[in-house]
């Protein structure tokens, strides 16, 4: 299951519905909004996403890291919208029957999002700039 | 022809919209970006861009056929 979603992401429910009883490891990861880029205060960010292919994407991935690693359920939510410090911006959870798997697989996920699901973050600056982050040189000024 | 051209991030902000009908005689995605900085002066060379055609990613010399919707793809800020 791979989702974007404009409301708060429920870590703590969706960690409960990864449980199943052929599962003895889960890992879970969280990226928050942090207050600080390349030097640089954040304030807060704002994250845009080509829906459609998004989708698609972050279900590729998904099914890779079944198809790769010993896993029983691999699951993501990412943020659209607008975010504040401490926001939790993107999820990925995993289960397996041993840790080693969990782990690995959890770690593949949210590196392939972050590498390949078109999503862009516009980080606001306290000194009144802003800049969409296009990671392969540096922020990108609207102008 | 007549393509829908979407824009996103930074091209969004240079273009000023988020989606425009384009008549072009562009017959690639490669011809048509290359018409579209012109026109709105994106900064970004073609080498930094992915394209995805009607939903999916595909090759820059993929032939676009008339109504096709084409998205021009900046490197990905996620996560």
């Amino acid at each position: 299951m791979f989702r974007l979603q404009e409301t708060r992401i429920d870590a703590v429910t969706l960690a409960r519905e990864l449980a199943q009883s052929g599962a003895g490891a889960g890992v879970t990861f969280e990226g928050w909004v942090r207050d600080h880029n390349d030097g640089r205060r954040v304030l807060r960010l704002d994250y845009q996403a080509y829906a459609p292919l998004a989708q698609s994407e972050g279900e590729n991935i998904l099914a890779e890291a079944r198809a790769r690693f010993a896993i029983l359920e691999a699951r993501c939510v990412h943020r659209v919208g607008t975010l504040q410090i401490g926001d939790l911006a993107v999820w990925v959870g995993v289960s397996a029957a041993h840790r080693d798997a969990a782990f690995a697989a959890c770690r593949h996920v949210i590196d392939e999002v972050k590498r390949r699901v078109p999503i862009w973050k516009n980080e606001h600056y306290a000194d009144g700039e802003s800049g969409w982050l296009h990671p392969d040189g540096s922020a990108v000024k609207a102008n | 022809m007549s393509y829908c051209v979407l824009y996103f991030a930074s091209l969004r902000d240079r273009a000023g919209t988020d989606a425009e009908q384009v008549d072009s005689t562009a017959v690639d995605a490669r011809g048509l970006y290359a018409e579209l900085r012109a026109r709105h002066g994106f900064g970004m060379t073609e080498d930094r861009l992915r394209v995805a055609i009607n939903g999916a990613f595909a090759p820059w010399q993929q032939p676009l056929r008339d109504g096709d919707e084409v998205v021009f793809i900046p490197p990905v800020s996620g996560g």
